[in-house]
């Protein structure tokens, strides 16, 4: 009778961890997430909820769109996928550049872009202002993808 | 002496007449040869210009297939909304027969050149870029962009259809004043050399504005008039 109950120890404790674990698989499974959150405890199902964008939009052709605030840097008022600015070349200069935009009948650089970092009034584009796109973008018809109230300044 | 050949020649059992037969024999079979012969290598020989025209025939050497092949893949030669593609041979190897073939001669320094690794890394290439696309850039303003308008015409454009910049550019320089594509289409398909932009003052090499733009040739008439 002893030796049979003694053989039983391990037999329950066996189910008990058994039925322990598949307790807790059911409850990790119940937040649907399979375990996993953030680092900030976020759960990580929230990713599904992203909205998805309205995909590439072309640049508009018209007239330049109005900046928003003062020193905004202007939009760019066509495409400029083909046009590369390389270490070797840039295309932008090719009709925007003070030689050249009389002749394109095209936006000239800003006197400032010939500013170097000293200060120092340089012949042609500085190299800082070299990379036209780090802040002049084709201008797209595009909402501002959360509300805000912001006015310029008068 | 006199009258011996004629006596040889009327005798009754022609020694020349199977001579003669052999021999006509000889010709018509070496002819079928030699017809058959020029069959097979006029298609051999098609065959093999135009496998040598082909992007897998190009891409053979790893100097086109790690330099130039990527650059082209981010053109519009390469990959576009309809799929339609201009592969090397479209645009560097004419499509009539004779300057073809002398390309194709010329090509062979260019088998020269692969073996001795002449432009085998990226660096000899970049050093070497300038020259080589100033070489291709002659070419098509000699020919009048040949390979250009063999797909783009300026006879179909629709210049409705066009940007206005293009429209103003098509009709002043390529219609109006007989600029050709290269004149301006430069670096289409591949980085463009270091152009002497002015740019950067300290690093002065380059190719100048004046090779990579050229002015537009005033038409004597117009100059006349002023």
């Amino acid at each position: 009778m002893k030796k049979r109950f003694l053989t039983l120890i391990p037999a329950t404790m066996l189910t008990a961890g058994l039925l322990l674990s598949g307790a807790c698989a059911s409850v990790i499974a119940s937040d649907d997430s399979g375990g996993l959150a953030t680092l900030r405890g976020a759960s990580v199902s929230a990713a599904e909820k992203t909205v998805t964008g309205d995909g590439l939009k072309k640049a508009l052709e018209t007239p330049p769109v109005d900046r928003n605030f003062t020193d905004q840097p202007p939009l760019v008022s066509h495409a400029v996928d083909e046009y590369p600015v390389t270490r070797a070349f840039n295309k932008c200069l090719d009709c925007h550049s003070r030689e050249n935009a009389k002749k394109e009948k095209a936006t000239t650089v800003s006197n400032t872009h010939f500013e170097a970092a000293d200060g120092k009034v340089l012949k042609n584009v500085s190299a800082r202002r070299y990379f036209c796109v780090q802040c002049h973008i084709p201008q797209v018809d595009a909402k501002p993808l959360v509300e805000n109230t912001f006015q310029q300044a008068e | 002496m006199n009258p011996v050949p004629p006596a040889k020649f009327s005798a009754s059992d022609r020694p020349v007449r199977p001579h003669r037969k052999r021999k006509t024999k000889l010709l018509s079979v070496s002819a079928l040869l030699f017809f058959v012969c020029g069959i097979l290598f006029a298609a051999v020989f098609n065959v093999a210009m135009h496998w040598s025209n082909t992007e897998e025939f190009c891409l053979n050497c790893h100097e086109m297939k790690d330099n130039l092949y990527r650059e082209y893949q981010s053109t519009v030669h390469y990959t576009n909304r309809s799929g339609v593609r201009a592969v090397c041979g479209d645009c560097h190897v004419p499509k009539e027969f004779l300057p073809k073939m002398f390309r194709k001669m010329q090509a062979a320094g260019e088998v020269w050149h692969s073996l001795m690794g002449t432009i085998s890394t990226p660096e000899k290439f970049a050093e070497r870029r300038p020259m080589l696309a100033q070489r291709e850039w002659q070419r098509m303003k000699a020919n009048d962009s040949k390979a250009c308008r063999n797909c783009h015409d300026a006879q179909s454009f629709d210049l409705s259809r066009q940007g206005y910049r293009s429209v103003q550019q098509h009709q002043e320089g390529l219609i109006g004043k007989g600029q050709t594509c290269i004149d301006c289409h430069k670096g289409i398909a591949h980085q463009l050399p270091n152009i002497a932009q002015g740019i950067n003052e300290s690093d002065p090499q380059g190719i100048s504005l004046d090779i990579f733009k050229p002015a537009i040739q005033e038409k004597p008439a117009e100059n006349a008039k002023e």
